[in-house]
């Protein structure tokens, strides 16, 4: 009898700290992702988004950086900033840029991709040809660029010169600077771009083709009514990614331009940068930035919308 | 009237893999014939060879007495129903449909009424603006015959169109499938690796195995009347047992050029005790396996000469390792030669 109480007491407490143990157990188990996701949230909330706030803040003041005093101007920035023709050439400018250089990249890569689609061998080395400048820093490209477009020794007016075309002056006229912009930008993007649309090309099924050449589709309605919508939700992602990326354009106009001639290649971020760290309107800098965050929030809207709608694997 | 006919077809992808070597075929007009075999025994090339998905690589293809060898594959007159139904996933089942009749030119209230018909048909009127991926495998299967019965081809090609859906709904399909080849009376070349489905809706079955037709018959005369140990054991289920009786005493029933015994697992009876006997080949063994089929229980029994099935109606199932004694009757033995060609005894 007294054994089986022994054996009884020596079970109830082996349970309880089996219970205290499981406790502190379940307690860790809760606080384990958090704790692994902690350092990258970290990271991305003082980096991302703290800053998206800041600025916020910092368009409502009028201060220079250095000086211990900020004044509060609420919205006169914004007034400032909408009445200044200066602001919207540039945002013409940037428009202009992102239009021309998605346009043209997004065309280009589709001609290529279609072209380069059966993989051969001399297809494979074009496509790491064209792939190439994708690596290239963006800094260096813009170096390069600086040199072959030279209007006096530069490589791009010697071989126009072979056709018989007189001098360009690819960055220091107007109205062909942020053509040459443009240009720079497809080179460096269209590669890339290729190779996503070539990936979504060749996974579109073998039999589809085939179906459509027994329903009399010639080239072209196979092309719209097959290739296309297959790989429309390929394009869409390139297009805002792109659209993204090109309103953010820096690099090139830092090393290339310097925002002129005459304002020709000014755009959003290179004005926040000349405000910002040039003429230390920080305020008015923040206020263009609140402007190019907008702008960029709808088209990540439009592209988180899109991706949840547009995609129709079978 | 369209008659296929194959005259010393070859199929080569390069020089080294030739696919088909010289296939000979006619394919009779309003037939339902299946080309059936293992995997790479060139059925579906060949089928694709009549849809001009495949090119000749050198031969004759000739439909309804024309030479098709260039013809374009719209051009020939034919609609294919794909293994994996290949149905556009950007269009609905309308546009599925359609896509064919749109780019023949064929007038929007033509296009209608033939739409209206083939949807009657195969019975998917409600699903008409979904988009396959909204569909079951059943119906995407009957999109798929309806986009082909739409164009009203002299020709219907299927390669494997039963082998994406599941047991019951293949079993529904079948007979679908043999109705309405019953009401278009058009030819229909089916391909498939299931010698059940062969059997089951074939007017004619074209037995294929490395590029090689092995027997071409009606079904019952190929189950009855094989001409070799590939067609033997290929068609029929559970295979047709088969032995090596070189070695086995002389027995003046047996053909003298036979090197190979089978017969069909259906045939081998029980027996109370042996009798020897010159029309009966008695066997004794262990019962190895039984598996239940409803009306119908296979065995597996391991007797001195080898492992051979039998299958019966009883209803009693008999145990495992239980010593049983069975016997064949000598009318239903096949024999084969060294080559593996039929011996047929005089």
């Amino acid at each position: 009898m007294l054994k089986n109480e022994t054996a009884i007491s020596s079970m109830t407490n082996k349970t309880v700290s089996d219970v205290r143990k499981n406790a502190g157990h379940s307690v860790w188990k809760k606080i384990k992702p958090y704790a692994f996701v902690a350092p990258a949230l970290s990271i991305f909330l003082i980096f991302s988004i703290y800053p998206a706030f800041r600025i916020i803040d910092l368009s409502l003041y009028q201060w220079n950086l250095v000086s211990p005093a900020k004044d509060f101007v609420g919205f006169q920035n914004y007034v400032n900033l909408f009445h200044d023709p200066e602001f919207f050439e540039t945002l013409r400018n940037t428009i202009l840029y992102t239009v021309l250089t998605v346009g043209l990249s997004l065309s280009l890569s589709l001609f290529l991709a279609i072209y380069l689609k059966n993989d051969t061998r001399v297809n494979r080395f074009l496509q790491r040809l064209i792939f190439s400048p994708y690596i290239v820093s963006l800094a260096s490209i813009s170096f390069l660029w600086l040199w072959l477009m030279n209007s006096d020794v530069g490589f791009l007016n010697y071989i126009i010169s072979l056709f018989g075309i007189g001098k360009v002056d690819w960055l220091g006229n107007p109205h062909v600077a942020l053509f040459s912009l443009v240009l720079i930008s497809v080179w460096k993007t269209a590669g890339y771009n290729t190779l996503i649309v070539l990936a979504s090309l060749q996974v579109i099924p073998k039999h589809l083709y085939e179906a459509a050449a027994l329903d009399h589709a010639n080239q072209w309605r196979t092309f719209r009514k097959i290739t296309l919508p297959m790989i429309s939700p390929t394009l869409f992602f390139i297009t805002i990614v792109d659209i993204i990326s090109s309103f953010k354009v820096f690099e090139t106009i830092q090393i290339m331009t310097d925002g002129g001639p005459q304002n020709a290649t000014n755009t959003l971020v290179f004005a926040i940068y000349e405000y910002g760290f040039k003429f230390y309107k920080i305020g008015y800098a923040s206020s263009i930035g609140v402007v190019l965050l907008v702008i960029i929030s709808i088209f990540t809207i439009l592209y988180f919308r899109g991706l949840a709608s547009k995609v129709h694997y079978q | 009237m369209s008659e296929i006919v194959f005259f010393h077809a070859k199929k080569a992808y390069d020089s080294k893999k030739t696919v088909i070597e010289d296939l000979n075929l006619v394919i009779p007009d309003g037939s339902f014939t299946v080309l059936v075999g293992p995997s790479g025994c060139g059925k579906s090339t060949t089928l694709r060879m009549i849809a001009g998905l495949e090119s000749l690589s050198d031969g004759e293809l000739v439909m309804d007495g024309r030479r098709m060898n260039e013809v374009a594959p719209e051009d020939r007159d034919i609609a294919m129903v794909f293994q994996n139904f290949a149905l556009y996933p950007t269009m609905t089942v309308r546009e599925n449909i359609e896509f064919g009749l749109v780019n023949k030119k064929i007038p929007r209230e033509e296009r209608q009424k033939l739409i209206a018909d083939v949807v009657e048909t195969v019975r998917l009127a409600e699903y008409l603006d979904k988009n396959p991926g909204e569909l079951s495998g059943g119906q995407r299967q009957r999109v798929a015959l309806a986009r082909a019965m739409v164009k009203k081809p002299k020709v219907f090609l299927m390669d494997e169109p039963l082998s994406n859906l599941d047991a019951r709904l293949r079993n529904e399909m079948r007979t679908e499938l043999i109705e309405l080849h019953k009401r278009l009376q058009t030819t229909f070349v089916y391909v498939t690796h299931d010698q059940t489905e062969a059997m089951s809706m074939a007017t004619d079955i074209v037995l294929m195995s490395n590029g090689v037709i092995r027997q071409k018959d009606a079904p019952i005369k190929i189950y009855n009347d094989p001409n070799n140990i590939f067609a033997a054991q290929f068609i029929g289920t559970p295979a047709m047992n088969m032995f090596d009786i070189r070695e086995w005493p002389q027995h003046n029933s047996i053909p003298e050029q036979a090197r190979y015994m089978g017969f069909r697992p259906s045939r081998v009876h029980l027996a109370q005790e042996a009798t020897a006997s010159m029309d009966k080949m008695d066997f004794q063994g262990r019962i190895l396996t039984h598996e239940f089929f409803g009306s119908e229980i296979i065995y597996r029994v391991e007797t001195d000469n080898g492992i051979l099935s039998f299958k019966t109606f009883h209803k009693d199932e008999l145990p495992l390792d239980m010593e049983v004694q069975v016997y064949v009757e000598k009318r239903d033995c096949y024999f084969f030669d060294d080559k593996q060609n039929r011996v047929r005894c005089s």
